[in-house]
């Protein structure tokens, strides 16, 4: 039995946190913040080098034929480091195009994708979940609309949510055409994309099992995301608390912000062990495995939300400032609870699931 | 990661099962019989190395190595068939591991064995009226006269209280000592006229608790576990052998199970009360705490199996633990709506109805008393776990 990261599974995640830290420079992440670009080329590059997004490749096609655990725990260092990017996105299409039948399509991009060199994207649609995706796709062109297309501008690749529940990936060119929103998450802007006869390769028709646990390795990885969202607020409001001082003592002195604080690891830390199990369900293809990552979605992204509230509470006024920062990953909270259906639609569905 | 035990630990819960298959047949003894049984059920249980694992063989234990997953195995084996493990109270999870590590040969010959058999029924004493989670503030003295301690003072909150035979306490032997460095750890029969006892009766109705009180109550001057004034270094003393348990995962679990079947059973707008959506979002809410709890607890036994730190999620599981049974306690209260409004017949009665959920709701409250107050668990977490700096007065040992 084990249930607890192993030193390999460790040094992902510290290895990657430590690198994307050092080239996201907070400058940087400002810059981005305050400009239009959707895609920073630094950090992208950081996790290319790693070979992280071949992660979940098979070795047999090139990869490292590891699990959708270890891709949480880069998507989980990600969201604390609040890299920009469709890295989730790119981690989907790995996937996507290591189980596809379609060889050609995975001849044509599986490689391109697991290094990193061909960045790809998710465009879902209509309420996020499969029964209602609307793109309409004969497996060699593709037309329909899709709203909140993170980094589309970036991407040469759209893994793109077809009626009726199938998955098809397009190809970036003329016949698509994009639209930036003006984002509330500036770390992951995101647009309206119109496919007009876009070039497209059908991976899953309609029904394929393996459009659902797609969708349920997208909702883990958010899950991922949003714990390592709120564990940097956690973070950051305790070292806050330690320097600085009011009434001539450090102000996590304090029983009120002490148990704030408190309160705010206790959001974090027991909702860890639910992502790896999550994850561990996922990978070993547990009958409870779309329950679980359902549910984890749901509460990882509402203890989101209850992480950064607190935080910017236990900040105090420098807390609500744009300077200061919190409000990225305050931002961030907001763009995982509603990405892929909010926590509200995934208990619903978690309760059906159960048969109740 | 892999949640199975392994295979050695199938092959050790099979030999548990049998052992239990041809040890433990309850319905063919008579009531009369009963006591005796199940005390020889336990030495067999002991000798076969299943109970009193942690106890050398010398004090009748069967000293095995620590081995956290066996000591699940045989806790879900005994479990599922009702069979009694060791017997519990405070005497074997705070008494008898603390002999272990500070008492005298002396003390264990004459407690540990008494202990284990349940003849000994130990009563905690270390609250106060006065001291509660300041609890090295205590004010029950004991003076050394000749060979004996003379204790005078009151303890409060002693569960088991009504059957407790002797208690071990905190009480304050050198008065002009520091706060901390003024406590002793005496052990003392309350079988004396210098002791008197009075039940408490709790907001529940029931009376699980007793205050003793001291007067002029005496005990022998051997019967001090540890020097004068190390009392409160002694209380410290924790059970480490195969501590890590997921017991309280599955009890949590079971709860929520329950609390799904009210669910099922309640009727809301003319159908099952499952079936509507602040229901389904109250229960499916309230899992997705149940799981970080259950995958929690199997992450603390992962890191004891291998010998890792588990870190600050262990400080947060009595905590988790309560704040979930008060959102399940809110559900129920919300799902049994006027079916509340009937006070329960006591546990064990028959033909109980969804009344009967108070008995949680009142008793997920005790859950935020007992055993360090929530306000005394976010203080932990927020100092030991986020090393935040301790309140001044408690940093000065006032």
């Amino acid at each position: 039995m084990r249930f607890h990261l192993d030193s390999d599974q460790i040094a992902i995640q510290d290895t990657l946190f430590g690198v994307v830290s050092e080239v996201l420079t907070r400058e940087k992440l400002d810059a981005f913040i305050d400009g239009e670009g959707d895609f920073e080329p630094d950090s992208w590059a950081a996790v290319s080098e790693l070979e992280f997004f071949g992660l979940m490749v098979p070795e047999a096609l090139g990869g490292s034929g590891l699990g959708l655990l270890e891709a949480a725990l880069v998507s989980e260092s990600l969201g604390r480091a609040a890299a920009p990017g469709p890295f989730i996105g790119q981690f989907l299409t790995a996937i996507a195009l290591s189980s596809t039948t379609n060889e050609t399509a995975r001849d044509a991009f599986l490689d391109g994708v697991a290094k990193g060199k061909t960045v790809s994207t998710f465009a879902f649609g209509g309420n996020w979940l499969p029964e209602s995706w609307s793109v309409e796709s004969d497996g060699k062109s593709a037309r329909g609309e899709v709203r909140f297309v993170p980094s589309a501008n970036a991407a040469s690749l759209f893994l793109t949510g077809t009626k009726n529940g199938g998955i098809a990936l397009i190809e970036a060119g003329d016949e698509v055409a994009i639209n930036r929103h003006r984002s509330t998450d500036r770390s992951r802007p995101a647009s309206a994309v119109k496919f007009d006869e876009a070039a497209a390769h059908t991976l899953f028709e309609p029904g394929d099992p393996l459009v659902q646990r797609l969708f349920d390795a997208a909702l883990v990885l958010i899950a991922a995301d949003a714990l390592g969202g709120a564990q940097y607020c956690a973070d950051l409001s305790v070292s806050y608390a330690k320097e600085r001082e009011q009434f001539g003592q450090p102000i996590g002195r304090f029983q009120a912000l002490k148990h704030q604080l408190s309160t705010m690891a206790l959001n974090v830390e027991p909702s860890r062990s639910l992502v790896w199990y999550a994850a561990h369900a996922w990978d070993e293809e547990q009958k409870d495995a779309s329950r679980t990552a359902a549910l984890a979605k749901a509460h990882l992204c509402d203890r989101f939300v209850e992480v950064t509230r607190d935080a910017i509470a236990a900040h105090g006024g420098i807390g609500y400032t744009w300077e200061y920062g919190l409000n990225i990953w305050f931002r961030r909270s907001v763009f995982d609870r509603a990405v892929l259906g909010s926590p509200s639609v995934h208990r619903e569905r978690a309760a059906t699931l159960a048969g109740w | 990661m892999d949640l199975s035990y392994g295979q050695a630990a199938e092959a050790f819960r099979k030999e548990v099962r049998a052992f239990i298959k041809e040890r433990w047949a309850p319905q063919s003894v008579e009531r009369s019989d009963m006591k005796a049984y199940v005390a020889a059920f336990r030495k067999a249980a002991t000798e076969a190395g299943y109970l009193y694992r942690a106890i050398p063989k010398k004090w009748g234990g069967s000293e095995q190595s620590p081995d956290v997953i066996k000591a699940q195995v045989i806790r879900e084996e005994f479990t599922r068939a009702r069979a009694p493990m060791e017997v519990p109270g405070n005497g074997m999870n705070m008494l008898v591991p603390t002999l272990l590590e500070r008492g005298t040969e002396e003390q264990k010959r004459l407690f540990i064995p008494p202990t284990m058999a349940g003849d000994y029924v130990w009563g905690q004493g270390y609250s106060e009226p006065g001291t509660g989670s300041d609890l090295a503030s205590v004010r029950t003295r004991a003076e050394l006269v000749g060979d004996k301690w003379i204790i005078n003072g009151q303890k409060i909150w002693t569960s088991q209280g009504g059957k407790a035979t002797h208690m071990f306490a905190l009480v304050r032997t050198e008065p002009d000592a520091g706060k901390h460095d003024g406590i002793s750890y005496l052990l003392i029969d309350l079988d004396q006229p210098g002791v008197s006892r009075r039940p408490i009766r709790q907001m529940t109705g029931e009376s699980g608790f007793f205050e003793f009180f001291f007067d002029n109550a005496e005990t022998p001057a051997s019967w001090i576990v540890g020097e004068r004034g190390q009392g409160w270094n002694v209380s410290r003393t924790t059970l480490k052998h195969e501590r890590a348990s997921i017991g309280s995962a599955a009890m949590l679990g079971n709860q929520f199970e329950k609390l799904v079947e009210l669910a099922k059973e309640m009727t809301r707008n003319g159908q099952p009360a499952i079936k509507d959506p602040e229901v389904r979002q109250a229960l499916t809410r309230i899992e997705g705490w149940v799981m970080s709890h259950r995958y929690s607890s199997y992450r603390i036994m992962s890191n004891a199996i291998h010998g890792d730190e588990a870190g600050i999620i262990s400080l947060m599981m009595k905590l988790l633990l309560t704040e979930i049974g008060h959102d399940i306690a809110l559900t129920a209260q919300d799902l049994i709506g006027d079916e509340g409004l009937v006070e329960p017949a006591p546990a064990g009665t028959r033909g109980r109805g969804p009344e009967k959920w108070l008995d949680q709701i009142m008793g997920s409250l005790g859950n935020s008393i007992a055993g360090g107050t929530t306000n005394i668990q976010r203080n932990i977490i927020g100092e030991r776990g986020l090393d935040l700096p301790r309140d001044l007065a408690m940093e000065r040992g006032q």
